[in-house]
């Protein structure tokens, strides 16, 4: 019964949520530009599903390349870091400095860089930046975090700085690698989004494009569903992340 | 002689003396309890013996060959990602053994310990005095000369202590290494050990030592004999004795 009650919960609320908003934006006679009801938005969304399916898709594979790259790029620089204290100490600053500085503030050099006629590997870039910095530190507290006792039986069996990076650092790391990459994968979607943006162009064809070309247009309620597609992406994005997470430990520690 | 520490001292830098001046030797075979108050530099000597530390003066001689010394902590500290049969063949796979060989002795030492049929678990799935037997076929199956105990009972409840104490001493008999243990429970040194020594408060110095009667493994009832009441009143006076004369 009370599991019956907490499935319903959400569903009752989100319910009461859009027939209220549906109620008045029809009472107060709002105009449809400035705040769509529901029954608009669902309208759009049957109108141009496809297109904005495929602008998803679009978005979603620019998030997930950038994944990719930046989950290379900062495992293997976490590594190094582990590896030798100088290096670390060397790159602390930098780090540090590129996660505090918003995304969008170097969106238009990274453009540059990528030159005009590429703008999906400017977006590409960003997404990069974003995704980079979790899955790094992630990295980086895992292979450090090898418990000490463990540590001095390793030593007291002999085994070499190999031995103990293959058989005591990498597997410690792996649930701290695990819970990065679920963070990055979301700001990777979000750094293809603002990246998206920052190219302004129609050259990305992505998600957030649809959303700047429907509002130039005043098409609200087609803007709401790109917006709508882009939060059901990233719910789907997080929770695929989550059961592949909550499998991989079970495999990591037995149950 | 199998390990000594003669004429040690450990200074912590800003944390001043740990350990010492400290005497100790720990003959072939023998079963050794190190008794004394909390902070007085036991587990420090602990890891001087295991060569995991080294002293500021005076000299340590430990038992040269790989795997020849083997060290159980408070906690069981097993890779929670290894089954326990892998976590038990680690010692033997770091010094390159292959894995087959490996993989089977450590079956051996995992039945030797009362643990068949949960080689494929892993600690997760094991309760805590399983994990604390785990801990104990991995320290067995290199065949150390000496075995290193730091405190190994002291997360368990007193049942599984005592199945555990006289466990220990059944494997001892059996392969005869011989054991160093840390404890804080005067008993349990007096019914487990042949020799206690007692430290002062720390900086740990030598308080004074006890031999104990009787034959090892311990007869059944030994708990309750005159020998067993008298060693342990002993090693109570010299650990307050102890206490009174650092302060």
């Amino acid at each position: 019964m009370k599991r019956l009650a907490d499935l319903l919960a959400p569903v009752v609320f989100v319910s009461l949520l859009l027939a209220g908003w549906e109620l008045a934006c029809r009472a107060f006679e709002v105009p449809s530009y400035r705040l769509p009801p529901p029954s608009a938005i669902g309208e759009a969304l049957r109108e141009s599903g496809l297109l904005l399916l495929s602008s998803g898709w679009n978005t979603l594979s620019t998030a997930l390349i950038a994944l990719a790259v930046a989950s290379v790029l900062a495992s293997a620089l976490a590594l190094l870091a582990a590896l030798s204290g100088l290096i670390e100490r060397a790159i602390q600053p930098v780090m540090v400095t590129l996660q505090v500085t918003p995304v969008i503030a170097i969106a238009p050099i990274v453009q540059i860089w990528a030159g005009l006629a590429h703008p999906e590997r400017a977006v590409i870039g960003l997404a990069v930046v974003v995704a980079f910095f979790p899955i790094f530190s992630g990295a980086l507290t895992g292979l450090k975090s090898a418990d000490p006792d463990l540590e001095r039986l390793f030593d007291l069996y002999g085994a070499t700085r190999r031995q103990k990076l293959l058989r005591l650092r990498l597997p410690t790391a792996t649930p701290f690698l695990l819970a990065g990459h679920k963070v990055a994968a979301g700001l990777a979607l979000i750094g293809a989004v603002v990246g998206e943006f920052a190219a302004g162009s129609g050259g990305s064809q992505g998600l957030a494009w649809r959303i700047i070309e429907a509002s130039n247009r005043l098409q609200t309620a087609k803007a709401f569903a790109a917006l709508f597609v882009l939060a059901v992406m990233g719910a789907a994005l997080y929770g695929l992340l989550q059961l592949a997470e909550r499998r991989a430990l079970v495999w990591w520690r037995g149950r | 002689m199998i390990a000594s520490l003669s004429g040690v001292e450990v200074d912590y830098r800003g944390r001043g003396r740990a350990l010492g001046p400290f005497d100790l030797q720990v003959g072939e075979g023998e079963i050794i309890a190190l008794v004394g108050p909390s902070g007085c530099g036991k587990s420090t000597a602990m890891r001087l013996l295991a060569g995991l530390e080294q002293p500021s003066r005076g000299t340590v001689t430990r038992a040269p060959g790989r795997g020849e010394t083997s060290l159980v902590f408070q906690a069981p500290t097993l890779a929670p990602w290894m089954s326990a049969t892998a976590n038990v063949a680690l010692p033997l796979e770091l010094a390159g053994a292959d894995r087959r060989t490996a993989r089977a002795q450590a079956s051996e030492a995992l039945a030797r310990v009362g643990l068949s049929g949960v080689e494929a678990a892993r600690p997760a799935q094991l309760s805590g005095g399983m994990a604390m037997r785990v801990s104990l076929a991995r320290a067995l199956v290199t065949r150390p000369k000496l075995l290193l105990l730091d405190e190994p009972f002291a997360a368990l409840d007193e049942i599984t202590r005592r199945t555990l104490a006289d466990d220990v001493l059944a494997l001892w008999a059996e392969l005869k290494p011989a054991i160093l243990f840390v404890t804080h429970n005067v008993e349990e040194a007096v019914y487990m050990a042949s020799r206690v020594v007692v430290m002062t408060r720390g900086p740990g110095r030598l308080a004074g030592e006890v031999a104990v009667e009787g034959a090892l493994p311990r007869p059944a009832g030994f708990r309750v004999t005159e020998g067993f009441r008298r060693a342990a009143e002993t090693v109570s006076t010299l650990l307050a004795r102890g206490m009174e004369a650092a302060a």
